[in-house]
């Protein structure tokens, strides 16, 4: 028997507004327990919730983003039930009608293009937390209670680990680029469920699905996805059923465990919020919004492919966040080096740098402008590689004016026939070498190369040296 | 003085004839006379005197308006911070607010002096004010009946002159039922005029603040402070709030005046009807038009606010499970038992009995046939009732179907309590404001009339109110003139 595993999956994602979504409450990551909790977070009697326009804005940019059906008429919904984490006894979500509808999201997948069918996203508030840490109590955090997040649900429309990890990624990356969601998902901005079932290979019916929890990086929902088909399949193929029910993976064992059995889920009875009026899109609003959407991943991507001719590994690197982005068309835009070089410097030598210290382009220690000048004296000849880095190095511990740094090492560049002439000179001076190289012995190159180092007081460019010795040794 | 409007005694405080530190002494020592009546559960005797003595301050300086140096009482359901907020339920007994709701704000900001938080039906769920967790309250006409409820406390002390105005909450007629009963002047303004934000939830679609007082001029002049957009309430509405004060003198033209035929069935006590009926004439002298109305769907009003009432309720009142506030049990060794032993010991039985109904009809399998049915009808009751405005200016008729009852009367049968709602749930349906003022009394005990107007008409229910006042004086006569056998 084969089996065809499908998954579906459901991402929670954390919008990036200063304020909650249905209170003033600041958002951070961080603060001290309850220090970001008003009285509407806390669900005191008699508080009322005002909604924050700007998620609602967000859902929009995101709807558009994935050409989904934006709902022109949606509304909250209260689903009520008690944990000491939900203050109010019910979360205020979107159930019959959310803000965004049907929309899809091409992935690739080993090559090969896939649209993925999403269902629905909608808007909903964030409970709080529960802390186990403190001996014999649990510690209750609200200040997440209240949060906004975007819910975002595909139809079960993928087949594989690789499928679904690949969607997660690219949702991931269009939420960051869209700048609505800072996508952390050791912080839990960023979460995802996953409901998988199996179902013999050609057959239209669904399995009974497990819904998967506790997934907070890709590995571990990819080892998690693995190990729950095969779990199973080994059921089915015992002839057992598989029950339905929340599972949490344990990366401990590499397994996952019951969490609470789906059939005996509580009843949300949920019904429209009386507090909150229904929300209302107009063609005029969907305009505007439209007018602000910022460059998608997709437009991205082609414009790097087609106009700088760059590699899908460069376009990966430059894409892994919006502040790598940023920099990139920043020195682009400043200077004349081909992109090809910009890429180069800013993947190695940058980076390299940057994980030395600990810092990321967030932040960058070396600003766009001078890496863009740095690159512009590279290109003119007016210094070479090593001095670059060099210089580059010291930019690391703080500004300083390029111009003065490069005057400072002394270099002068070389003429080219200045150099081609030394090169000769040098060539004439060790003829058994040379003769030698020219009988095969590659390894002499560096000898040469050592000799015209030497001449040059180290200042030589290797790279010209190396092709310039190689054009007159023959 | 208290028998003063506070037209008057507003007047008589700017010209420094009175004093507010006087005038609250006043009422100080006539509430401490009256605790048989249990009106309040909590006085705040050193904070009345302090703003009593900052009013005077400002009247002192020629600066105060209508309402400053003016006592006042808040019911116990609107948070407050000097004093502890109840909503008459041991849930939340020990409940301080760290906040003032905005109601009381904008009457605090008026320089009013608040005396304390008067007694209530257990979370505005009653008509009696008999579901206290601090006892019931005693209707000052005949200390055997009940007041009304939920807002019996405010109601009460309004009627006993304890204090010249108090506010109140209706959700079904909580503030026009208490008023009928106690013979006072009470008004429910259209939904989203006063903001919700700090008064406790009870059914949020339904729920709306409102004030009691000893005539619709005075009723107009605390509106016109109460009134007004609030940005924390979303269902608040963002409209200029007329002078309700300025226009109750105006001569009305010719109004057509709707009388349901089923106000005025069998249930109704005869003595009711007639009173109502004398009032209609009164009206009619005055050059009105009397238009019978049918509203065939007058049967159904009772079930759909129950089903509607208690759904948002069952929700509403989740948020008392014993963790950040109220009542925690000291009986509980898991969680579940926790949540369900506080709200077990916390909550009165009338509460359970409307939390339990509202679970159930929101709950799967039931949701449809319930809740969304009932949400359908009451589009089709505020339709009929936006198409009878088309025909009439206002609607008139009786508040209740009986006068007080007898405390203890009725508590074995809830259905046959819910069913005095009968002719003031509609107002809350469908959003309308409306309003109770005595009209005649019936073996002692007051009869109210009740004037429902088209949202946001509370100008033209004010005029009406404050003509037929000028023409009667039941709106005059006081507990203690019966007793004395004036009446």
């Amino acid at each position: 028997m084969t089996w065809q595993t499908v998954i579906g999956l459901e991402v929670h994602a954390q919008l990036k507004t200063n304020s909650k979504l249905f209170s003033g409450s600041a958002t951070a990551y961080g603060a001290s327990p309850n220090s970001q909790t008003s009285f509407i977070d806390a669900g005191l009697p008699g508080v009322l919730p005002v909604l924050n326009q700007k998620a609602v804005q967000m859902a929009i940019q995101f709807g558009l983003a994935i050409n989904a059906d934006i709902n022109d008429f949606s509304f909250f919904e209260r689903k009520n039930y008690f944990y000491p984490d939900l203050p109010k006894g019910y979360q205020i979500s979107q159930f019959q009608r959310p803000i965004v509808g049907k929309g899809h999201l091409t992935i690739t997948v080993n090559d090969q293009m896939k649209e993925v069918v999403i269902e629905r996203a909608h808007l909903e508030e964030d409970a709080g937390k529960s802390l186990h840490e403190i001996p014999g109590y649990t510690g209750i955090d609200l200040n997440r209670a209240g949060t906004p997040l975007l819910e975002i649900v595909t139809t079960p429309c993928l087949f594989s680990a690789s499928e679904a990890i690949s969607y997660l990624k690219t949702l991931h990356q269009l939420l960051r680029f869209l700048d609505i969601c800072d996508g952390n998902m050791q912080e839990g901005s960023f979460r995802c469920d996953v409901n998988l079932s199996l179902r013999p290979k050609g057959s239209e019916k669904l399995g009974t699905r497990t819904e998967l929890k506790n997934l907070n990086s890709f590995r571990f929902i990819e080892k998690a996805i693995n190990y729950e088909q095969r779990r199973h399949q080994d059921l089915l193929e015992m002839g057992q059923h598989v029950s339905q029910e929340t599972r949490l993976y344990c990366p401990d064992t590499d397994t996952t465990q019951l969490m609470r059995s789906k059939e005996n889920e509580n009843d949300y009875r949920y019904f429209p919020d009386p507090d909150l009026l229904p929300i209302e899109i107009t063609t005029k609003t969907l305009n505007d919004i439209k007018a602000t959407m910022p460059e998608l991943p997709a437009e991205i991507k082609a414009r790097l492919r087609d106009k700088d001719n760059l590699t899908s590994d460069d376009i990966e690197f430059i894409l892994s966040s919006p502040s790598v982005l940023r920099f990139y068309d920043d020195v682009r835009s400043h200077c004349k080096a081909l992109p090809k070089t910009i890429v180069n410097w800013l993947k190695g030598t940058y980076t390299a740098a940057l994980n030395d210290k600990g810092l990321s382009f967030e932040a960058p220690p070396v600003s766009s402008t001078d890496v863009a000048c740095l690159l512009d004296r590279l290109t003119d000849n007016a210094i070479t590689a090593n001095i670059a880095k060099t210089i580059f190095a010291t930019l690391m511990n703080g500004p300083q004016s390029i111009d003065e740094l490069i005057a400072a090492s002394g270099y002068k560049p070389q003429d080219s026939n200045q150099m081609e002439d030394m090169i000769r000179k040098i060539i004439e001076t060790y003829p058994q070498q040379a003769a030698d190289y020219r009988a095969g012995k590659e390894k002499l190159l560096s000898f040469f190369v050592g000799q015209v180092m030497k001449e040059t007081k180290g200042q030589g460019d290797p790279a010209k040296i190396n092709e310039l010795l190689r054009k007159l040794l023959g | 003085m208290h028998k003063q409007s506070i037209l008057a005694l507003s007047q008589a405080l700017q010209k420094r004839e009175l004093s507010s530190t006087e005038l609250t002494q006043h009422y100080l020592n006539r509430i401490s006379a009256a605790t048989s009546l249990n009106t309040f559960i909590s006085i705040d005797e050193k904070g009345a005197l302090a703003a009593a003595a900052s009013a005077d301050k400002i009247l002192k300086k020629g600066e105060g308006n209508a309402l400053t140096g003016i006592p006042l009482a808040h019911k116990d359901i609107f948070c407050t911070k000097n004093m502890p907020t109840t909503c008459g339920s041991k849930m939340l007994a020990d409940f301080h607010a760290p906040y003032d709701a905005t109601i009381v704000r904008k009457l605090e900001e008026q320089g009013t002096v608040l005396l304390g938080k008067t007694n209530m039906d257990e979370f505005a769920m009653g008509s009696s004010n008999e579901n206290s967790y601090f006892g019931p309250v005693k209707n000052p006409w005949n200390t055997n009946c009940v007041p009304g409820g939920s807002s019996g406390g405010s109601a009460a002390a309004v009627a006993a002159q304890l204090v010249p105005f108090a506010t109140g909450s209706d959700t079904g007629g909580s503030i026009r039922q208490p008023a009928a009963f106690c013979g006072i002047s009470g008004i429910k303004p259209t939904y989203g005029l006063a903001s919700r934000f700090g008064m406790v939830a009870f059914a949020s679609s339904l729920d709306q603040a409102g004030v009691f007082a000893n005539s619709a001029e005075d009723l107009a002049l605390i509106l016109q402070s109460m009134a007004g957009f609030d940005k924390h309430d979303s269902t608040s509405i963002d409209k200029a709030i007329p002078d309700y004060t300025a226009t109750l003198h105006v001569p009305f033209k010719p109004m057509r005046i709707g009388l349901p035929s089923c106000f005025f069935h069998a249930e109704v006590a005869t003595d009711i009807q007639d009173a109502i009926r004398a009032a209609v004439k009164i009206f009619e002298q005055a050059g009105a038009t009397i238009v019978e109305l049918d509203l065939k769907l007058q049967s159904l009003w009772v079930p759909c606010y129950y089903v509607i009432a208690c759904a948002e309720a069952s929700s509403n009142l989740s948020r008392y499970d014993g963790l950040r506030f109220g009542y925690r049990t000291a009986n509980a060794n898991t969680l579940q038992e926790l949540i369900s032993r506080s709200r077990t010991e916390g909550f009165g039985l009338e509460v359970k009995r409307r939390i339990l109904t509202g679970t159930h009809v929101l709950s799967s399998g039931y949701f449809d046939d319930y809740y969304v049915q009932a949400q359908k009808v009451r589009r089709m009751i505020q339709d009929e009732l936006k198409q009878a405005f088309s025909e009439v200016d206002l609607i008139l008729g009786p508040t209740t179907p009986s006068c007080a009852f007898k405390i203890g009367e009725k508590i074995t049968d809830p259905t046959q309590r819910y069913l005095a709602d009968i002719f003031t749930v509609a107002a809350n349906l469908a959003g309308l404001p409306a309003l109770s003022i005595p009209a005649g009394f019936s073996s002692g005990l007051p009869i109210g009339m009740q004037l429902m107007g088209d949202h946001f008409s509370e100008t033209r229910l004010l005029r009406l109110a404050h003509y037929y006042q000028r023409c009667t004086t039941w709106h005059q006569t006081k507990p203690e003139d019966f007793q004395r056998g004036v009446l």
